[in-house]
């Protein structure tokens, strides 16, 4: 009779295991079979009225029965863990393809990056950054750089004047002349001194003003970068080779450099530089005006005159200096076809660099 | 300057050198050519033709049917509209193919059922004026007359074929404003000796020339009388005048001049005029000294005076405009009035006219500045006045009168008067420059074996170490400078590219370094940093709050300015940040957050005005509003001072929301200000806005942290929803519970805001570094500070 009862309780135990869908009525077929009150304990409760010689038997069957019992909960529960997990990857499913949310990074204007550019360029050829005033004095604007008092460049058409002497700094070349004097400052007029604070190894970015009405070219503010180098035998050669690590740092290796004479007042001899048009490598195009090249700067060995007046003996000492407007540097590396777009600050454009 | 290629090659050999080669190699070396224009290229196919017969046109009334010979033995149907053409008469014929200026083609065709195999052309249609042809001003065709080939190429029969180059000549180098000029720079740059040698013939002549006031020098033998028998000169000023010489001729014919003359002024864009307005002008463009001819009828008492213009003193000038004079010009005046601005503009009661028997050439030299101002203050910058104020030699004006009468002798349009007059100071000796060929090599970085070669093909004399300058350099004056024309004949290309040696290494100072700094902060709160104008408008500028961060200023103010809204220097840079919030917002740009680090000037004691570092940060759209910026700011000057701001409120001025804004310090110093903006201002509601001073922040500036070691004990959290009175500021309840809750209380942040409650829930963080605090301690220290918010605030705790 027991025997029977074990074995009809293995029969609906298996059956019952196999239909559970779910681990809450796994449970409750758990406890149902196995739990104190459960169906395997009543059934060995009969076990009392088996002889002694019947137990062993009846025992081993009954363990054996539990045995199956549980090591079909078990393999339900580990499939039922498995489908239920399956299903919740299911219902978690996303659209990948979805646009990712907003995270709002700023950005440095162009012509910031490329001035940061120019900088790390010259701090590895071992110069400094310099600061002078925008508003300057026509002393250090043009005086000292051999500027003569008639020069058109001083003309209230081309620049902007707070009284006769006072003006918005046209050129950054000011700064040269308060680098040397502050050198020569320094000095306090102590004589066989005159090396100390040379050489003299600067850069010196920053706004210039001239009177030009605003359009896709011009613009009554816009941003220099000068450059001063003063060095017992510097030479020509070596403003060409700055020049050049400068231009090959900016715009790649295959960057080609022209040096045309030209005249400034404060530097002998002088040059314009060209960089060959990127659009049509120095055939002619629309964007170079047919000319292959495109003027990007001027400069030149720093005029005697200019040294003397600073103090800085120009039988001893030489240097080369330039201005480069970073509006046209970058203009040329961002292919940026209206200079007013640097200035009108729209972030449909500042968000593009 | 534009200059004929056809010109420049009578002084030049220019064979095998096409005018795009030239135009490269003297760019190269110093003449920037900037175009290169092909005359006569666009007329193609058109020729001298004769009209063998004209008839009118069947079938239209206003047509003729003309056949014309051009040349090949077939002579062609054409058909025209005009007038005015005779059987007989040479025309221009556009034949079938050809091409007119303007890219017009002429193809066979019918008209009104008759073919006409071309098109007879006006001068206009082939680019003429009266003036640069006779005939072509006709209201018809052009009717060439005598002396054409029939079948002639048009171009080629009216010298229409040339190349003009268009330089840009630097203001050093005015000799270079003429055809001579331009010779010798093309010769040096070429290698190839100069030809024709008009220039070495006319120096010689400018040398036997002497110098005495009233002088002369005898042109033809014998016959009297000469220029002093009818004109005394008169040099009142000869610093604004060094030099004036004159000559006369006689019996002058007025007729247009020849048209070589004619061709090449047209091609250095000069309209031809008569044949002495042309010479005076070929002789300008040729040798670079500009020249006036007077009609002598009009010199009033035979004489003329080169003086300062009396006070009050007009004279109405060759282009019928009345000119005011003041004392600061020169003038060129008889006895009683001026006749002529000196080196500007002939006056008009002198001018040229078809009745003038007998004329004065005046060629001068006039102080360049003199001549730039008095052009400027009367806003008429000439040919000639352009050349003047750059300098002139004053050794060229000799030779161009000389090279005057001959050209009017040539042309037979007069009779030079023998005797020149001439008056001044004595020239200059030659300056010699001092300069070694080692000297000029370091300099340079490069080895020039040939210097002295290099500078004796630009007119220089090399000897005795040193370098004789020929008188139309006027800017060589050191041995620089002969390194420079040495360099740009050599090839500036050809000089290597080396680096300089360096013994320093680069660096920023710490400024530099942390203003970096500043601008990544900026950038990494999600800022575009924007670039605007440092001059703003009166009206911006007084919307501005007081520049300088509270104290009152006075702003630097342009003389000059391109317009009022750029006028005024920036005390503040809120103006410029208002209006590209402005910008942006009318582009329909639905957010915009923006910063920038600039100067704004602060007039001061001195003569240069204070220029202070400002930071300014501000936006709209993108969740901006007040609390967004100021957790932007908190966030930025924590990081960067590594300190705490405060914020108190302030009613703002002018731009900004006065219920919305605070003033903004660290420890005590007022950095600035940070704020909504006022609602009338029209940009998006919360829009937002913050101006510190940047050089205080950089001076406050903490870049090295501090580390401070990982907390080891937990931590005890307990959540306070307080009620306040109305008015209480978070800032002071913050104060209260920093206070109260001692060295335990490690952290209280605000977690929610009811409003209508008037109430603020507050999470506290209570721990110990050396032990794990116990509840007790918490709770005491949470009775202790709801007791003192209760008696200092009147704070209660929400129930």
């Amino acid at each position: 009779m027991l025997r029977e009862n074990l074995e009809e309780l293995r029969r609906k135990a298996l059956e019952a295991v196999g239909n559970a869908k779910d681990a809450a009525s796994l449970e409750n077929i758990r406890v149902w079979l196995l739990g104190k009150k459960g169906e395997l304990t009543s059934v060995l409760k009969q076990m009392g009225t088996l002889s002694a010689e019947e137990r062993p038997a009846a025992g081993a069957l009954a363990n054996e029965v539990r045995a199956a019992i549980e090591a079909a909960l078990e393999e339900a529960s580990a499939r039922i863990n498995q489908s239920e997990m399956a299903a919740r990857l299911d219902a978690e499913t996303i659209d990948v393809t979805l646009p990712g949310k907003t995270f709002r990074t700023g950005r440095r204007h162009p012509m910031q990056a490329v001035l940061d550019d120019v900088v790390k360029i010259f701090l590895g050829m071992g110069f400094t950054v310099a600061e002078g005033p925008e508003v300057e004095t026509t002393y250090y604007c043009f005086d000292a750089l051999n500027i003569e008092p008639n020069h058109p460049a001083r003309d209230p058409q081309d620049t902007f004047y707070f009284d006769d002497d006072t003006i918005l700094r046209t050129q950054t070349s000011s700064v040269q002349i308060r680098i040397m004097e502050q050198r020569d400052a320094a000095l306090n007029g102590a004589p066989g001194a005159r090396d100390v604070g040379l050489p003299i190894r600067i850069i010196s970015p920053g706004k210039t003003f001239r009177k030009d009405e605003i359009d896709a070219t011009h613009s009554p503010l816009f941003h220099q970068i000068e450059c001063l180098a003063v060095d017992k035998g510097l030479t020509m050669a070596d403003l060409k080779g700055a020049l050049q690590t400068m231009m090959t740092g900016l715009y790649g290796l295959d960057v080609k450099l022209r040096f045309r004479p030209h005249h400034f007042p404060y530097t002998e001899p002088s040059a314009e530089v060209d960089l060959q048009c990127f659009a049509c490598r120095g055939e002619g195009c629309r964007m170079c005006k047919n000319e292959g090249w495109i003027e990007m700067l001027g400069s030149g060995m720093v005029h005697p005159a200019v040294l003397d007046r600073c103090n800085i003996d120009s039988s001893v000492y030489s240097g080369f200096a330039f201005g480069v407007g970073i509006e046209r540097l970058t203009m040329m590396r961002y292919k940026i076809n209206d200079l007013r777009l640097l200035y009108e600050n729209d972030v449909r454009f500042l968000r593009q660099f | 300057m534009k200059c004929s290629y056809n010109w420049l090659k009578e002084y030049v050999n220019l064979d095998g050198v096409s005018p795009k080669e030239l135009a490269h190699a003297l760019t190269m070396s110093g003449s920037k050519v900037e175009t290169v224009t092909e005359l006569g290229a666009d007329i193609q196919k058109v020729v001298a033709g004769k009209v063998l017969s004209i008839e009118k046109h069947p079938d239209a009334d206003r047509l003729f049917v003309c056949s014309v010979d051009v040349g090949d033995g077939a002579p062609r149907q054409i058909i025209t509209g005009a007038t005015n053409v005779f059987a007989g008469a040479v025309v221009p014929a556009a034949l079938d193919g050809a091409l007119l200026p303007g890219g017009k083609k002429i193809k066979t065709g019918k008209m009104r059922g008759l073919e006409s195999q071309g098109m007879l052309c006006s001068g206009e249609e082939l680019g003429l004026d009266e003036h640069d042809q006779p005939g072509a001003g006709a209201d018809g065709i052009l009717i060439l007359g005598d002396g054409f080939t029939v079948g002639a190429d048009i171009v080629e029969a009216l010298m229409l074929r040339d190349t003009v180059l268009e330089f840009e000549i630097t203001n050093n180098r005015p000799d270079c404003l003429s055809v001579i000029g331009l010779a010798r720079e093309t010769a040096a740059t070429l290698r190839t000796p100069p030809v024709g040698c008009t220039d070495t013939l006319l120096k010689e002549e400018g040398k036997k020339a002497s110098l005495t006031e009233g002088g002369g020098r005898e042109a033809a033998e014998g016959s009297s009388p000469r220029i002093t028998d009818y004109l005394t000169v008169t040099v009142e000023d000869t610093v604004l005048c060094p030099r004036y010489s004159a000559r006369m001729v006689n019996n002058i014919q007025i007729q247009p001049s020849p048209m070589w003359m004619r061709r090449r002024l047209r091609s250095c864009g000069i309209r031809p005029i008569n044949n002495i307005v042309d010479v005076t002008n070929y002789v300008m463009l040729e040798l670079g000294q500009p020249m006036h001819a007077f009609d002598y009828a009009c010199v009033q008492d035979k004489q003329l005076v080169i003086r300062a213009a009396r006070p009050g003193e007009t004279l109405e000038t060759l282009d019928g405009k009345a000119r005011a004079l003041e004392p600061s010009m020169l003038v060129i005046a008889d006895a009683h009035n001026a006749t002529a601005v000196a080196g500007v503009m002939g006056g008009a009661a002198s001018e040229i006219t078809e009745t003038t028997t007998t004329i004065v050439f005046e060629s001068a030299n006039f102080n360049g500045s003199s001549v730039r101002k008095t052009a400027l203050s009367l806003a008429m910058r000439t040919d000639a006045s352009s050349r003047f104020e750059k300098g002139l030699d004053p050794a060229a004006t000799l030779p161009a009168l000389e090279r005057a009468c001959a050209l009017l002798n040539e042309l037979g349009a007069g009779t030079p008067i023998p005797g020149v007059i001439d008056c001044g100071i004595p020239p200059e000796e030659p300056v010699a420059v001092q300069f070694t060929e080692k000297q000029i090599n370091e300099h340079l970085g490069v080895t020039i074996s040939n210097v002295n070669e290099l500078l004796e093909s630009l007119g220089f004399t090399v000897k005795d170490g040193a370098a004789v300058v020929p008188s139309w350099r006027r800017d060589v004056s050191i041995w620089q400078d002969l390194a420079e024309e040495a360099a740009r004949l050599f090839g500036y290309d050809n000089i290597p590219s080396t680096l300089p040696p360096s013994k320093n290494q680069g660096w920023l100072t710490r400024e530099q370094s942390l203003q970096a700094q500043l601008h990544e902060l900026c950038v990494s709160l999600g800022f575009y940093e924007m670039l605007t104008y440092s001059f703003i408008g009166r009206r911006q500028h007084d919307a501005a709050p007081d520049g300088n961060c509270g104290c009152e200023t006075e702003a630097m103010v342009l003389r000059n300015p391109l317009g009022e809204e750029h006028s005024i220097m920036r005390t503040s840079l809120l103006p410029s940040m208002l209006e590209v919030l402005t910008r942006n917002h009318s582009a329909r740009n639905p957010e915009a957050h923006l910063y920038e680090i600039s100067a704004v000037y602060i007039k001061q004691g001195g003569q240069l005005p204070l220029e202070s570092k400002r930071l300014i940060l501000g936006g709209y759209g993108g969740g901006m509003d007040y609390f967004c910026l100021k957790g932007a700011v908190e966030s930025l000057i924590s990081r960067f001072c590594r300190k705490e701001a405060s914020f108190s409120r302030d009613n703002g001025k002018h731009s900004f929301h006065p219920g919305r804004c605070a003033g903004v310090s660290i420890g005590g110093r007022t950095l600035g200000m940070i704020g909504e903006l006022h609602p009338s201002l029209g940009l998006p509601k919360n829009a937002a806005v913050c101006e510190l001073d940047a050089d205080i922040l950089l001076e406050l500036a903490q870049p090295d942290a501090v580390f401070a070691p990982l907390p080891r004990c937990p931590a005890i959290t307990r959540d306070l929803a307080l009620v306040c009175p109305k008015d209480t500021a978070a800032a002071e309840l913050l104060a209260v519970i920093r206070k109260t809750g001692g060295s335990l209380l490690e952290d209280c942040v605000l977690f929610d805001v009811f409003e209508k409650l008037n109430s603020l829930a507050y999470r506290l963080i209570f721990r110990a570094p050396d032990r794990t605090l116990t509840d007790e301690e918490a709770d005491g220290a949470i009775s202790q500070l709801l007791k003192k918010l209760k008696e200092e605030l009147g704070v209660t705790i929400r129930t």
